[in-house]
């Protein structure tokens, strides 16, 4: 039988929001900011070479838009927020006029892929920051 | 910004060694673990990258 654990209570959002706010602004930012040097360059390394890759093989950039079905929709959105978690790298990409048109072929699919997961690991650096920043996690 | 075009499996075993990085960096609550747990999520995803490739092969012979 499990013990049930108490929940902790959140602590105030002036301990962790900058933190995560600068994690998702810069991969990586938010463990500099929290003097995790060495885990701060390793996110950094890892998120802006996987969205560079992406970018490398001309992945395409998904935009809110409604699908022909709930599936297109969902994969458009999802694809967008994926995209956004990127911070800077993705608003530096939209704002020097990166637009590449959903093509057919495996690279081009490999980069959108790569371009979303990007994002997606960035969230999982901002829950990491959260927790060392809110005393969960050294 | 250069175009590069990889195959497969490159585009795959560089896929698995960004997000193991990530993996190993947010799991753990020490460098050996972290190092630990990033290695054997590249070792999973090489298997897994294998064993796919392998199913797809066979499945189509």
């Amino acid at each position: 039988m499990c013990a049930l654990r108490a929940k902790e209570p959140l602590p105030p959002a002036n301990v962790w929001g900058p933190a995560v706010a600068l994690a998702w602004l810069i991969p990586g930012g938010g463990h500099f900011l929290l003097k995790r040097y060495g885990r701060a360059g390793l996110l950094a390394f890892a998120i802006t070479g996987m969205y560079l890759f992406g970018l490398m093989m001309r992945g395409y950039l998904f935009h809110p838009v409604k699908g022909p079905d709930f599936l297109s929709t969902l994969m458009n959105y999802g694809g967008f927020v994926g995209n956004v978690c990127a911070g800077v790298l993705y608003l530096l990409t939209v704002w020097l006029g990166y637009s590449q048109p959903e093509a057919p072929g495996a690279v081009h699919d490999y980069g959108a892929k790569f371009l979303v997961t990007a994002g997606l690991l960035n969230i999982l650096a901002m829950v990491d920051a959260f927790e060392i920043a809110a005393g969960r996690k050294d | 910004m250069p175009k590069v075009s990889l195959s497969h499996f490159e585009a795959a075993l560089l896929f698995a060694f960004f997000t193991s990085i990530v993996f190993g960096v947010v799991s753990k609550t020490n460098d050996r673990d972290r190092l630990r747990y990033g290695l054997y999520c590249f070792a999973w995803f090489l298997a897994a990258l294998f064993g796919l490739g392998w199913l797809m092969f066979l499945g189509h012979r």
